[in-house]
């Protein structure tokens, strides 16, 4: 479980609402594939992801990422339950996609940076822990039935 | 995983761009890991862990200049950080998965503060050149 203040839900909730969730998606998956290249392994389908600017510019890579960050988006409504509302996600990541639960905390964490190049001096310290219990709740949520 | 020359060229454009920001820097990402990353508190026991503390100023200034000292010496960094590295061996003894907390709350520190000019690619460089200082600092763990 997550426990978040009731100051941090208001800051999370905050500035979620201040983002473009797709396009931070889309940004957030393109700079997980740009900075750990090795995360490339799962998107083999995915076309020419030979160098930053094809990868940021990949239209799977953004489709993939809008995916993503609105599951994520889901999850932000449901803090006190994240283990249930991942858990048929988490069953498809270990049985059919095969992700190293690793894979999930880098995500976490390249999707705080981009909060923060995004959200500038608003996304201050406190927030930042605020999405950094989160980040990692989601990513506990999505391991939690590997297997 | 190596420095390429290109990563090199990008660290050092972004420590051109941070300018005299970098010490300030320094202090904001320890701020930021104290609060994200609860459990390194335990090894400033001594120091008021008050957000912008002196202490913490003091100590993220400590660190900004350190990494100054590496970004200039990026073709040889065991060399260069070769005394702090015995500091954290023998002394300090920083269990290595805090290295990783800090070169991330470094990274949100830069993201945050430089806008455009962090690019993908120039996180990619940075996030490589944090995980090198890392590795040295931890070299001489056993």
């Amino acid at each position: 479980m997550v426990h978040l203040t009731d100051a941090e839900k208001g800051l999370v909730n905050g500035l979620w609402g201040k983002i473009n969730v797709d396009e931070v998606g889309g940004e957030t998956l393109g700079r997980l594939l740009v900075v750990y290249p090795w995360t490339q392994r799962f998107f083999d389908s995915f076309g020419n992801l030979s160098s930053a600017a094809a990868i940021m510019d990949n239209p799977k890579v953004k489709a993939h990422g809008k995916k993503v960050l609105n599951s994520f988006s889901d999850g932000l409504k449901h803090l006190d339950d994240l283990k249930g509302t991942f858990a048929q996600l988490s069953e498809l990541h270990c049985d059919k996609l095969h992700v190293d639960p690793e894979n999930f905390r880098l995500l976490g964490n390249v999707l705080v940076v981009v909060l923060g190049h995004h959200l500038r001096a608003e996304f201050t310290p406190q927030a930042q822990a605020a999405f950094q219990k989160v980040v990692a709740g989601v990513a506990n949520a999505l391991a939690h039935k590997y297997h | 995983m190596v420095l390429s020359p290109n990563d090199k060229a990008n660290v050092k454009a972004v420590w051109d761009k941070a300018g005299g920001n970098i010490g300030a820097f320094g202090g904001e990402a320890l701020d930021r890991m104290f609060l994200g990353f609860p459990t390194t508190k335990t090894y400033f026991s001594h120091f008021d862990l008050t957000p912008g503390s002196k202490d913490i100023q003091a100590q993220g200034k400590k660190v900004a200049d350190a990494l100054t000292l590496a970004v200039n010496h990026l073709d040889d960094l065991p060399g260069a950080l070769s005394k702090l590295s015995d500091l954290h061996a023998h002394k300090l003894r920083v269990d290595p998965v805090n290295f990783k907390f800090l070169s991330h709350s470094l990274l949100v520190t830069l993201s945050s503060h430089l806008g455009n000019d962090f690019t993908p690619s120039f996180h990619a460089s940075l996030d490589k050149f944090f995980s090198n200082v890392s590795t040295v600092l931890t070299s001489k763990y056993r």
